[in-house]
């Protein structure tokens, strides 16, 4: 049982991970339009050109980890979920591409449009996914045994509104910290009133939740959850306060920290009002698990690789500290 | 058509539009990384201009190689739920580790190859070349783990339908895996040589910046020589390891349909081979060509495709030619570097019209004939996806047949246009040709260093 508790840390770890890096990604991709002219697109763009890639590769490596160690959580949650999550890869393929050849292309509109639709598309079906996931699968004999549709609900299509909010929010936070003036200028505004929504969306779909599953509630106000999960809440609140006292001082990092946290505290009480079942309604982590001996392997590679990995991450994220500007030559 | 015939399809088509990306991707980065230790071994500028030049092909490549893997990624659960189930506990963690020690590498490291020259030494900005280089190799080495077990699988047992790991070493290094992974490698090192020598053929026969492109040929064709007898050798040990492991794919790329008894069994150079009445037509046929190749002796025993039950025999129409194709391709590659060395012998290997022009026309072959072993070897696979134990009919997800084929049509559209658009730019960038005067790099003592505003032109290093 330990190692199971070990990958569904690991596992919630590495999707955390790619939510907040590759949610700064996309949120830059969705505030694309609103730039004033090609100058300040360029500047956006390079502020995630050098980190984009190895940003996307978490989401590679949590399917990677997530079929290796909860098999059924992927067969399943992938059969059930094959229009979101192929059109989320559609939005990334479009999204992705945007980067070599707008910078490549003399006339930058259509690809400017592809790195925004690209953005928005994968955002908004990320969060339908999310919201789905929440919602329940319908599961027999260990396979999915619904609907090709079962996926559309007006509570998945609010959780896909309620992240771009969230992507827009982190974007604009972590362009306060690469740009300056009038982009800088803009991006505060920005995350002012994403701020805002944000809020909003978390409320809505925090009082919703027990609606779509009154299991929910329960598991939160049992014991020993009941005596921590009102930290959660009161975290989110801090957060948001202690982001907009940081917008309006102008401080330049502080604003993106206050956003993970706002991210994490609606990620944790999330993730406590789930364990220990890892398809809702009511297939827990033990079932879904793989063999051991295929947990350690993997562990492995883990205790091994990912310390270099987050290692080097960092590196890349150090040689590219700083302040960009548009002509930072483009390769 | 049904969810089993529209996935295998999907899946089809956007692996092998997948593979033509990390084929030009593992070659090019060993071909930059040559370059590179070539300009900081020798201090000549023009290597460092190659670099650049080759560099922005590279950059285009690996972006659409990316966006378009990671479809394959999420197809093995949207797709092939039944068969993921049934293999994770083996094939998986072939998937996670491919994951950690190969794509964080190249995503990690391809930043600073890409943007920067100004932000860190030399020797740091050649490491970075050099670990790109590396995570795309082990890339192919854990997915030709993965798919090499789907074809010899070994190191697991069987419990209820499910493949359960006895030993990873074993699942890992499969009797297929050696040969099926040294094949590929060599298959992009080729492949890319023989792109890289077109393009500068072309540029040479132009006449534009023939210094540049004659260094840049050079390199490739040696790489190319090396490879192209290699590739045959391995491709040769490659067929002997399906005959003794996949005897069944081995009948239906040769078109062999009885099993000898007496004597040799002959080869089939020509023929159109006839799987419901199980013969070929319009044979032209070599006597006991096919057990010398394989046996190595005139009468060896090779087992005939009638030997198998007919619902467990691959299409012996398809792949036969797609063999015959891609071996067809392996030899005019080695008969090319034969004409190479005769023209380098004389002198005139730069300068010779008429070899500039082949290099030039031969150079989407090595593409066409990696997209014909593909589909040699995964056709040839069929009806299994797990060799003689795990059906494709399967292995398809529990889906409506209606997902597959929304996402098919849009596979193909988005496919069409991000193809469309990738030659577009790889020839808009090769038009504008290499850059000879921007100012080089700062050479720079500590890795991370800001750079200076506007000192570019005064520490300039020749
Ligand atoms: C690690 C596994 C793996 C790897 C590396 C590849 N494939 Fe594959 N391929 C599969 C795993 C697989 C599969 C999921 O197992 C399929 C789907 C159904 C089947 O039988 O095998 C398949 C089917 C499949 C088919 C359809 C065959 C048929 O149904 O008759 C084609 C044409 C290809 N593949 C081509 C490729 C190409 C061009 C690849 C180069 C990258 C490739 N495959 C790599
Ligand atoms: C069907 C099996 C395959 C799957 C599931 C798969 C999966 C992936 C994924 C998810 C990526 C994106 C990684 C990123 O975001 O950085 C990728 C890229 C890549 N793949 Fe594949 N792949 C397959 C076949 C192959 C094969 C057979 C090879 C090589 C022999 C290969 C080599 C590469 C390389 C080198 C990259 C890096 C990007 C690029 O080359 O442009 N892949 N693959
Ligand atoms: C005379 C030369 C060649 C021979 C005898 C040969 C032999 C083979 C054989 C027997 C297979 C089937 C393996 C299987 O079923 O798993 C194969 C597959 C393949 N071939 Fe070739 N080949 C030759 C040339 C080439 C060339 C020139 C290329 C590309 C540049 C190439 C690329 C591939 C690829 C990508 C595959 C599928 C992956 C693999 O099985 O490793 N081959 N080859």
């Amino acid at each position: 049982m330990e190692l199971v508790h070990i990958w569904i840390g690991l596992v919630g770890l590495v999707i955390i991970l790619y939510v907040v890096l590759d949610g700064f990604t996309l949120g830059i991709g969705m505030l694309f339009p609103i730039a004033a002219d090609e100058r300040e697109r360029d500047v956006m763009m390079n502020a995630i050109a050098p980190v984009w890639d190895a940003n996307q590769t978490w989401i590679v490596f949590g399917g990677g980890a997530l079929f290796a160690t909860f098999p059924l959580i992927y067969t399943v949650l992938f059969s059930a979920l094959y229009v979101p999550l192929l059109t989320f890869i559609f939005g990334l393929i479009f999204r992705g591409v945007a980067f070599e050849f707008r910078a490549t292309s003399g006339r930058k509109t259509q690809w400017n449009s592809s790195f925004f639709w690209g953005s928005m598309v994968a955002t908004f079906a990320q969060g339908v996914t999310l919201g789905a996931y929440i919602g329940g699968i319908e599961v027999k004999d260990g396979l999915f045994a619904g609907g090709a549709f079962d996926w559309f609900t007006p509570f998945s299509i609010t959780v896909g509104f309620a992240l771009i909010s969230g992507y827009i929010l982190l974007g604009a936070t972590y362009l306060i910290i690469k740009t300056e003036g009038a982009v800088q200028a803009r991006a505060y505004a920005q995350a002012r009133w994403a701020a805002w929504v944000v809020a909003g969306f978390m409320a809505i779909v925090s009082l919703w939740t027990p609606d779509v599953d009154p299991a929910i509630p329960a598991r939160w106000f049992s014991e020993p959850r009941i005596y921590f999960i009102w930290i959660f809440p009161l975290m989110g609140l801090t957060a948001f306060i202690a982001l907009h006292v940081a917008i309006s001082r102008k401080r330049e990092v502080w604003p993106f920290v206050f956003t993970l946290l706002l991210f994490l505290s609606a990620y944790v009480g999330l993730q406590a009002a789930l364990y220990p079942y890892a398809v809702l309604p009511d297939i827990t982590i033990y079932e879904a698990a793989a063999q051991p001996k295929t947990m350690i392997f993997t562990l492995w590679g883990v205790g091994l690789i990912l310390p270099f990995v987050l290692g080097y991450t960092i590196y890349s994220y150090s040689v590219f500290r700083g302040k960009v500007d548009a002509g930072e030559g483009y390769h | 058509m049904d969810v089993v015939t529209l996935s295998r399809l999907q899946f089809g088509l956007t692996t092998a539009f997948h593979i033509l990306f990390p084929t030009l991707t593992i070659g090019l980065a060993i071909y930059l990384m040559v370059v590179e230790y070539l300009w900081l071994k020798t201090g000549d500028e023009m290597y460092y201009r190659m670099y650049r030049f080759w560099v922005r092909i590279f950059a285009i490549n690996f972006a659409v190689g990316v966006v378009s893997g990671i479809t394959l990624e999420f197809e093995f659960g949207t797709n092939f739920a039944r068969f993921s189930q049934s293999v994770a506990n083996v094939f998986a963690p072939l998937m996670a580790y491919e994951g950690m020690t190969a794509f964080f590498l190249e995503a990690g490291f391809l930043g600073i190859m890409l943007f920067g020259w100004n932000r860190v030494s030399r020797g740091v900005h050649f490491l970075s070349t050099c670990l790109v280089a590396i995570g795309a190799s082990m890339s192919a080495f854990w997915i030709m783990a993965a798919n090499a077990w789907m074809q010899t699988p070994a190191g697991y047992e069987l419990v209820d339908g499910r493949f359960m790991v006895v030993s990873f070493w074993d699942a890992i290094f499969n009797p297929a895996f050696p040969t099926h992974l040294a094949h590929m490698l060599v298959a992009s090192y080729e492949t890319s040589a023989f792109a890289v020598a077109g393009i500068s053929a072309w540029f040479l026969l132009k006449k534009q910046n023939a210094p540049f492109f004659r260094r840049s040929m050079a390199v490739a064709l040696i790489m190319a020589a090396a490879c192209a007898p290699l590739q045959v050798l391995v491709g040769d040990l490659r067929g002997k390891n399906v005959a003794e492991y996949q005897p069944a794919k081995l009948a239906a790329i040769e078109a062999h349909w009885e099993t000898n008894t007496a004597g040799g069994a002959d080869f089939v150079a020509f023929a159109i081979p006839d799987m419901k009445n199980e013969r070929n037509l319009m044979a032209v046929t070599v006597p006991n060509m096919l057990s010398y190749l394989i046996t190595h002796t005139k009468d060896g025993q090779i087992q005939g495709l009638k030997e198998f039950p007919k619902d467990e025999r691959p299409n012996s129409l398809v792949i036969f030619w797609t063999f015959r194709i891609m071996a067809g391709i392996g030899f005019l590659f080695v008969g090319i570097m034969l004409w190479a060395l005769v023209l380098w012998r004389q002198g005139r290997l730069y300068d010779t019209p008429l070899f500039l022009k082949a290099l030039i026309a031969i150079q989407p072959l090595g593409f066409i004939a990696t997209i014909m072993g593909w589909i040699t070897s995964e056709m040839g696979r069929q009806p299994w996806t797990v060799y003689g134990l795990l059906r494709t009919a399967d292995s398809a997800s529990p889906i409506a047949a209606g997902n597959v084929v929304w996402s098919l049509f849009f596979f193909i559209l988005f496919f069409g246009i991000v193809g469309y658009s990738f030659f577009y730019y790889i020839f808009k960038t090769l038009r504008r040709g290499p850059d000879l005067e921007s100012p080089m790099p700062r050479v720079q003592r500590l890795s991370g260093m800001e750079p200076e505003q506007n000192d570019t032109e005064s520490m300039e290093v020749k």
